[in-house]
């Protein structure tokens, strides 16, 4: 199972903070950020959108990650908008 | 007296006079201190502003910002670091951010100062939504504080 967070605008756009998604997908396992993010993209209009590379920055066990980053169970995986504190 | 780095992700408001002592107490070798801290203006993109709301990644934000300090203290000689940053609702003038720095001489203490900032802004994991008169509205990254972290590289 993995983890996966929504931050900033792209948690109110789609109306989720935090959710549980299976790292087996029938036949297939989730094997990158790449894969996961399809399968999120597949939920709607606005998560395709607003889940696209480019679009949403992802942090993988918190760290900053890319759409090759490998995945295994267990991990928490967290998509936002570019940040901006300070 | 020892030399320290201190990282806080706050919601209540922090004493500058308070944070400045900590800093020039930990050492009698430093000559130079440099403090920044960050406000919330009034004016963004022409609307007014009346408040500002933080959001963070409570698990990721103090990793990157230690992450970012420990980056700093490899590119320079510096002695405490400090960096605390408000998170929750804000108003117009309240503190959002203070970054203080500490070295031997001042040209470290500058240059480590910006260099927290600039990757701050890009890097740690926080997100600001203004109350303005026509409503709510989510700040949009700036290409120009991305380009500032690029030019350190």
């Amino acid at each position: 199972m993995l983890k996966v967070l929504f931050f900033g605008q792209l948690k109110e756009i789609i109306k989720t903070d935090c959710l549980e998604v299976e790292l087996v997908q029938g036949d297939k396992q989730l094997n990158t950020v790449a894969m996961l993010r399809k399968v999120l993209q597949e939920k709607g209009e606005l998560w395709n959108e607003y889940l696209a590379f480019g679009k949403a920055l992802v942090a993988v066990n918190q760290e900053m990650s890319s759409d090759d980053t490998a995945l295994k169970d267990a991990d928490e995986i967290a998509f936002f908008p570019p940040v901006t504190g300070g | 007296m020892s030399h320290f780095t201190h990282i806080n992700v706050q919601t209540q408001d922090f004493d500058f006079a308070h944070e400045y002592q900590k800093l020039r107490n930990s050492s009698n070798s430093d000559g130079a201190l440099v403090t920044f801290v960050g406000l919330v203006r009034d004016l963004n993109l022409q609307q007014s502003v009346s408040g500002l709301f933080l959001e963070h990644y409570p698990a990721m934000t103090n990793k990157v910002l230690t992450q970012i300090v420990e980056q700093a203290r490899s590119k320079w000689q510096l002695g405490s670091v400090s960096v605390i940053h408000r998170v929750g609702q804000l108003n117009v003038s309240d503190q959002i951010v203070f970054v203080g720095v500490t070295s031997q001489h001042r040209q470290s203490a500058y240059h480590a100062n910006e260099f927290i900032m600039d990757f701050l802004k890009t890097q740690a994991p926080f997100w600001k939504k203004e109350t303005t008169e026509q409503g709510d509205k989510w700040i949009e990254a700036k290409s120009s504080d991305t380009k500032k972290t690029e030019d350190w590289s």
